[in-house]
């Protein structure tokens, strides 16, 4: 019988596979600490503020004593906020990927766009900011309003919508563009009549995805000048505004525990205006998923 | 018969001057708005430089770069050394990697080289959930709980200080990282774990000596991206960092960030035309080339590596 | 030597030539497509008979790297003039396609597409379009009652002759078909050759297929295509009992393919 080279050692199998269950056995706990801090910081900030949270809470402005501090301002600097960015983004957004998608040619210009937009996604929400603040508020002379805010938020978000209608238009199978091509339609009716009727549902996922990103954004506002106390209800959108993640971080930067568990309460509205905007968007993309 | 569909579509065919201009129209609609994603650069660019420049017609750049001492708001004989800022940004940026570099990717050789596809689909969206967490939140968190949990560990540890944002700005980022090098090693072919399990590999074998290799230039890529973010991260330092700019990497103390300063200087009542009000653009402007380098390397090595299979 | 042809010519193609980059998949094709009548193309795959039907309605011409030399005249008109509007000649050459590519829309409003972006859009026209696209496909008895359900709850059998309605909805001359049975089982396959036999009434149709005892059933006139050329193009009877060329024997006796 012929001499085996490699012969099969017990012991060193044995001790390879240990290994392997020790390795699995950490990745997994690895994997489960992210959720194990996030439900940490569900049920601290719970816990925290659940006692400022009322019915007075979300009706009253923010105020010097902490009992009597609301954020009416504020939710509704959000609301207007958001009726500019909504639109804007949403436009420019899906107007954007359907030229990188359907018209554009496989060209230097298209590439740089491409590679602008994915570097823009990287660009620091303060840079915007100051995008913001310089051209918006002083050089076009919107000042520190709502409509200044909104449009810093739309350019702010835009990389994300843009990359998000870009998945959901290629996502139609190249025989719904032959059946329109075969009828004789145009470009523009196509885009009409198959592109945008089946990339709705996923340009609306993803639309919603990244305004929520909007919601939560602090720091560009911050730049633009919203953290003005605010007492009154916006009545255009040339009014100065402040809007709730704002409101959060000035409450969290005053030294009394008291402030930082009201800020704890404008936390749990926003994390909930959060979880309604996401739960939206998978019941958008469930009902319209399985379609081709 | 057969002639009234025919003949009407025709009619309507030999009169479609209407419908041309609007096929002409459109295109350069939407080519007008994807060309507003460069203008944004462009003017990203354009307003921090103008005011960039104008900020150092009144500090030497030298001093800017070389300066150890950050001490704008002294009114008389104030300093402008970026330096403080930088290793400020750099404590906190390095601290966010320890914590996010071993959790990302552990999580992400979890997801793709363990999990089940029913696992996945459960974990997977869970941890992005962590990266929707808005950083204001994060930072009253950081602020209000990881810093008391920190100090009863070090009960000399400042309220403010360097470690506690750096180690929530690590969570924050650690989705990203997950998510991304996940990817990467998703594009690792099958056939090639297959040989490996085949010859009796185990499941970490097989990760750390193929699948690693061969998706690394996309787990760096996730990495530069991460760094990039954490580099830029506003929020979560401005909150519970403090305001200190200290030249040095010491995790215990107080510090300053790039991006909490130009937050310090927009809170407050920096005059326009002030001194104090051009050098948040001098910053902005050095926190932009980071995150453009790092973003565009990042950029690049990720192209690289998807044509590699 | 004045012989007039009794039939006559939808296509008439002259000395074609198409490249998708370098590589070259139609080799110098001449052919004359008769009118009303139904022709179908043979050859194993990728001897270049999907692009040859595509090219008829220039839908080739979306992959980008395409180049063509040659002239293809479509009723005694270059398809390929400066001038010819390519969706002009879409809209009288109809096309189905391999896999039934209905839109997801109701079934009324998938025949409705092409008068509907040809400019008509009065309910009463759009009525009757819809009626006699759906009842020239056979599929009229089958839907009626639930025109307003989306297409893609039909059967793949169904899709495939809506396809079909939503082609014959615009009146066109001519039907392009690409395999379209290839997807369907045995039942639905024989309702759509069926269905073609019906059809040549009124229409010339172009068919390509794989299954030859499927072009020996339906087709008047066969072409058999091998490497991007075309071997033989004759009466369909002859090409199966005595064909002129021993490769046309060879494919149809089932050597190769």
């Amino acid at each position: 019988m012929k001499n085996k080279v490699v012969v099969p050692d017990e012991k060193q199998i044995s001790r390879r596979i240990t290994k392997n269950k020790l390795a699995q056995g950490i990745f997994f706990l690895a994997t489960l600490f992210g959720m194990v801090v996030l439900a940490t910081l569900i049920i601290r900030i719970f816990s925290q503020g659940i006692g400022y949270l009322n019915i007075d809470f979300l009706t009253n402005y923010a105020s010097r004593r902490p009992e009597d501090a609301g954020i009416k301002a504020a939710l509704l600097g959000t609301i207007w906020v958001m009726s500019i960015t909504i639109p804007v983004s949403l436009i420019l957004g899906v107007g954007t990927s359907i030229y990188l998608e359907e018209y554009a040619p496989k060209n230097k210009f298209t590439r740089f766009i491409e590679l602008n937009l994915a570097n823009l996604a990287g660009v620091p929400s303060v840079v915007f900011g100051l995008l913001g603040l310089t051209v918006f508020v002083r050089l076009l002379g919107m000042g520190r309003s709502i409509l200044a805010g909104g449009l810093t938020m739309s350019l702010l978000i835009l990389p994300v919508i843009v990359v998000a209608s870009k998945e959901a238009i290629r996502s139609i199978p190249q025989e719904q563009y032959e059946a329109a091509y075969a009828m004789g339609a145009t470009k523009w009716q196509i885009i009409r009549t198959v592109v945008l009727p089946a990339a709705t549902p996923g340009i609306l996922t993803g639309a919603i995805l990244s305004l929520s990103r909007g919601v939560g954004e602090t720091a560009s506002l911050l730049m633009i000048g919203a953290m003005t106390f605010i007492a009154y209800t916006p009545t255009s959108i040339l009014d100065s505004f402040t809007i709730l993640p704002i409101q959060i971080f000035s409450w969290a930067s005053r030294p009394q525990a008291e402030f930082q568990a009201v800020a704890a309460a404008g936390s749990i509205v926003l994390l909930i205006i959060l979880i309604l905007m996401n739960s939206l968007a998978i019941v958008i993309r469930n009902k319209y998923s399985k379609r081709y | 018969m057969k002639s009234t569909i025919r003949d009407r579509i025709q009619q309507n065919q030999s009169k479609q001057s209407y419908q041309n201009k609007i096929e002409t129209i459109m295109p350069m609609l939407f080519l007008l708005m994807a060309s507003l994603s460069i203008l944004v650069t462009a003017g990203i660019i354009f307003t921090l430089f103008r005011e960039t420049i104008y900020f150092f017609s009144q500090v030497p750049f030298i001093d800017f770069i070389t300066g150890t001492e950050w001490y704008p708001f002294f009114a008389n004989n104030p300093s402008y050394g970026i330096l403080p800022l930088l290793s400020g940004t750099f404590t906190i940026a390095a601290i966010a990697m320890a914590v996010a570099v071993p959790f990302g990717l552990a999580a992400a050789i979890y997801l793709s080289e363990y999990a089940s596809d029913r696992r996945r689909k459960v974990l997977k969206p869970i941890l992005e959930v962590l990266a929707g967490v808005p950083t204001v939140v994060y930072g009253l968190f950081a602020l209000t709980f990881v810093t008391p949990l920190l100090q009863t560990f070090m009960p000399s540890l400042p309220i403010f200080n360097a470690l506690s944002p750096g180690i929530v700005v690590g969570i924050m980022i650690i989705p990203q990282v997950a998510s991304l090098s996940q990817e990467a090693m998703n594009a690792v072919p099958q056939s090639m774990r297959d040989g490996a399990l085949a010859l009796g590999a185990t499941r970490l074998e097989v990760a750390l000596k193929i699948v690693i290799p061969g998706s690394l230039s996309g787990i760096i890529s996730s990495l530069v991206l991460g760094l990039s973010r954490a580099i830029g991260e506003t929020m979560i330092v401005a909150t519970a960092a403090g305001s200190t700019p200290n030249l040095g990497f010491t995790p215990t103390e107080s510090i300053q960030t790039m991006t909490a300063y130009i937050v310090q200087v927009s809170l407050g009542d920096a005059t326009f035309g002030s001194t104090i009000y051009y050098s948040i653009y001098a910053v902005g402007m050095t926190l932009f080339l980071f995150t453009l380098i790092m973003n565009l390397f990042a950029n690049h090595i990720s192209r690289k590596y998807r044509e590699v299979y | 030597m004045n012989k007039e042809e009794t039939v006559q010519s939808v296509y008439s193609v002259k000395n074609f030539n198409l490249w998708y980059g370098n590589t070259q998949a139609l080799k110098d094709i001449s052919i004359e497509i008769p009118e009303k009548q139904v022709v179908a193309i043979i050859g194993p795959s990728g001897c270049g008979k999907s692009t040859f039907i595509k090219t008829l309605n220039r839908m080739v011409e979306l992959v980008p790297t395409v180049k063509m030399k040659g002239s293809i005249h479509y009723n005694n008109e270059d398809i390929f003039k400066s001038n010819a509007k390519v969706e002009a000649l879409r809209t009288e050459v109809g096309m189905v396609f391999q896999k039934p590519n209905p839109f997801p829309k109701s079934i009324y409003d998938n025949v409705a597409y092409g008068p509907r972006i040809h400019g008509i859009k009065d309910k009463k026209t759009l009525d009757e379009v819809v009626e006699r696209g759906l009842k020239g496909a056979a599929l009229w008895e089958e839907v009626k009652d639930r025109l307003s359900e989306n297409a893609f709850g039909l059967s793949g059998g169904q899709q495939q002759r809506l396809c079909i309605a939503r082609a014959l909805a615009v009146e066109p001359e001519v039907i392009l078909m690409d395999e379209p049975t290839s997807a369907l089982d045995p039942l639905s396959t024989a309702k759509i050759e069926d269905l073609i036999h019906e059809l040549k009434k009124d229409y010339s149709i172009i068919i390509v297929t794989h299954n030859m005892q499927q072009a020996a059933r339906i087709s008047d006139k066969t072409a058999f295509f091998l490497n991007g050329e075309i071997i033989e193009f004759g009466p369909t009877e002859k090409m199966y009992s005595k064909p002129d060329d021993k490769r046309t024997d060879d494919y149809i006796s089932g050597k190769f393919g």
